[in-house]
């Protein structure tokens, strides 16, 4: 099997007749079972990027391939999940209904889908949950209801927009570790956008550092951290020096200094 | 991991004690607005062409009971069947404007524009359209003023939808049909229950007033205006009583099945009274 996830050739992305350039020449390769983690700038296009890949928005030049095939090829074969910064449920439904909604439309029978929400449940720690209606719970737990969603029907690819962006610092940390828990226990790839540099060290294998205006990869710093991560990774001095060399990719990628081009592929 | 319990559905119960307390005031306006009717007005000088005691509004309607309630039964029909059609034209229609959009915004300001045009004055005109003593002169007076606020809320629902709600359906490459079963209808319901009370009580506006143009002298709106061109005000506002009290069971029908249709919605929550 192939083992590159997602890779963008040359993507570009443009706004209207002539306008705002969202996306210029983006080359990116995610491998299997990576975490890749977007973030720059607002305006910088990642979440556009993360669109792209989802077939969600269509690119005005380049190639995207998922899984091997095209963006829109996967898309209709289910190949990736998608979690928003706001949870998305439908209010109409239960968290299990919720849960179960991309199975029902994959078509699988009704005792297939009351097992794996079950598991769905334990993964992501809701049990008592199940019979609840999206305004009932916090935002935590609307989030983790929404990434049981999203993995219910296992897909190779995990697309998260800023999932964690409105939750409060305590929650946030909470569902980091959790995050990464679900990811070893699953094994899929992810492809995480964030604007906080903390929150992206922690998760990543690696984090791809964007610009804005026009939005494209100013650098790609590897995280060697050591797996697992745990609350205590927070404090060690590796975590610091990545910050800061993430933050320093940051700053040299801002809008008003001069940068030189950086070969954005590894 | 901790799960803080935070289970704010657990306070469904009430006691009965509770639910007393909670209907003790407007039960007692109501005792209170009965007790003006019957001695305050009178006491006032107010004359019975004006506004007869509410007793003798009941002995007028236990003398005529079997005609009024039969009378009720015919006008209800009439604005049971105007209700249906309209509401059901409304939706079908609702789902076709939300469907291909560009024919709904070009529609759009005609349907609001129809939906300020004061429809009961059509009413002698679809007397002479289906006959006078038709009822589906009113059934369709009455379908009429339901169709518009129905449709335009219901394309509002249909189209409210978030774009994430949306974006997350093309995630699972769901079609046209299941977008429609699985988001745009069940986001629609709040607002179209809303329309579909609005049009409980303008069905009956409908039905009532196009009896007033005309039509079987069974129906209750003839009934009304032939008891007051005969000075009989008793029996006359015990019509219009007959005509309330069956306006407003229409009505609490339709919010009893709004509350069981829309039990998920936030609006039912109990702790937030």
């Amino acid at each position: 099997m192939n083992d590159v996830v997602v890779s963008a050739e040359r993507v570009t992305k443009t706004f209207g007749k002539g306008g705002v350039t969202a996306l210029q020449e983006i080359d990116l390769e995610v491998g299997r079972g990576e975490f890749i983690s977007l973030i720059g700038p607002s305006g910088c296009g990642k979440s556009t990027l993360l669109r792209v890949i989802g077939d969600l928005v269509e690119p005005t030049a380049g190639e995207i391939l998922v899984n091997g095939k095209s963006a829109h090829r996967a898309r209709l074969d289910r190949d990736y999940g998608i979690v928003f910064q706001a949870a998305v449920l439908y209010d109409w439904r239960t968290v299990s209904k919720n849960i179960s909604l991309p199975l029902e439309l994959g078509g699988w029978d009704r005792s297939r889908r009351a097992d794996r929400v079950r598991e769905m449940v334990e993964l992501v720690e809701l049990e008592g949950f199940e019979k609840h209606y999206p305004w009932q719970l916090s935002g935590g737990m609307q989030q983790r209801v929404s990434i049981a969603r999203a993995l219910s029907f296992s897909p190779a690819l995990l697309l998260m927009d800023e999932p964690f962006g409105a939750l409060d610092e305590m929650t946030r940390e909470r569902l980091n570790l959790e995050l990464l828990r679900i990811w070893a226990e699953t094994g899929s790839t992810v492809v995480f956008v964030t604007h906080s540099i903390s929150e992206a060290v922690f998760l990543s294998t690696r984090v791809v550092v964007m610009s804005a205006r026009p939005g494209r990869i100013t650098a790609i710093v590897p995280i060697d951290l050591e797996q697992p991560r745990t609350a205590e990774t927070r404090e060690e001095p590796r975590f610091f020096e990545l910050v800061t060399e993430v933050r320093e990719a940051l700053h040299a990628g801002g809008a008003d200094e001069v940068v030189p081009e950086l070969e954005a592929r590894e | 991991m901790t799960t803080s319990a935070h289970q704010p559905a657990a306070r469904r119960g009430r006691t009965l004690g509770q639910h007393a307390g909670r209907w003790l005031p407007a039960a007692a306006v109501f005792g209170f607005g009965l007790v003006a009717w019957q001695w305050l007005l009178p006491a006032l000088g107010i004359e019975r062409f004006l506004l007869p005691p509410f007793w003798d509004v009941v002995t007028a309607f236990r003398d005529s009971r079997d005609e009024l309630v039969r009378a009720g039964w015919i006008t209800f029909q009439e604005a049971l069947g105007g209700f249906v059609l309209g509401c059901s034209l409304a939706f079908a229609f609702a789902m076709v404007l939300a469907r291909w959009r560009p024919l709904g915004s070009a529609l759009m300001p005609y349907l609001i524009a129809a939906n300020a045009v004061p429809i009961v004055a059509f009413a002698p005109i679809t007397n002479a359209w289906f006959g006078i003593l038709s009822p589906w002169s009113k059934i369709v007076i009455a379908a009429v003023l339901c169709f518009f606020p129905v449709l335009v809320n219901t394309l509002r629902g249909l189209t409210s939808v978030r774009p994430e709600s949306l974006e997350l359906m093309r995630s699972y490459a769901a079609g046209q049909p299941s977008i429609f079963r699985r988001v745009r209808i069940p986001n629609s319901l709040p607002f179209v229950f809303s329309a579909l009370k609005i049009a409980s009580v303008l069905a009956m506006i409908g039905a009532v007033v196009g009896d007033y143009f005309g039509g079987s002298t069974e129906a209750l709106g003839v009934q009304i205006v032939s008891a007051v061109s005969l000075a009989q005000y008793e029996t006359a506002w015990a019509a219009i009583l007959v005509a309330s009290v069956l306006g407003i069971a229409f009505y609490a029908s339709i919010a009893l099945v709004e509350r069981y249709a829309l039990r998920w919605h936030p609006s039912t929550r109990r702790d937030a009274e």
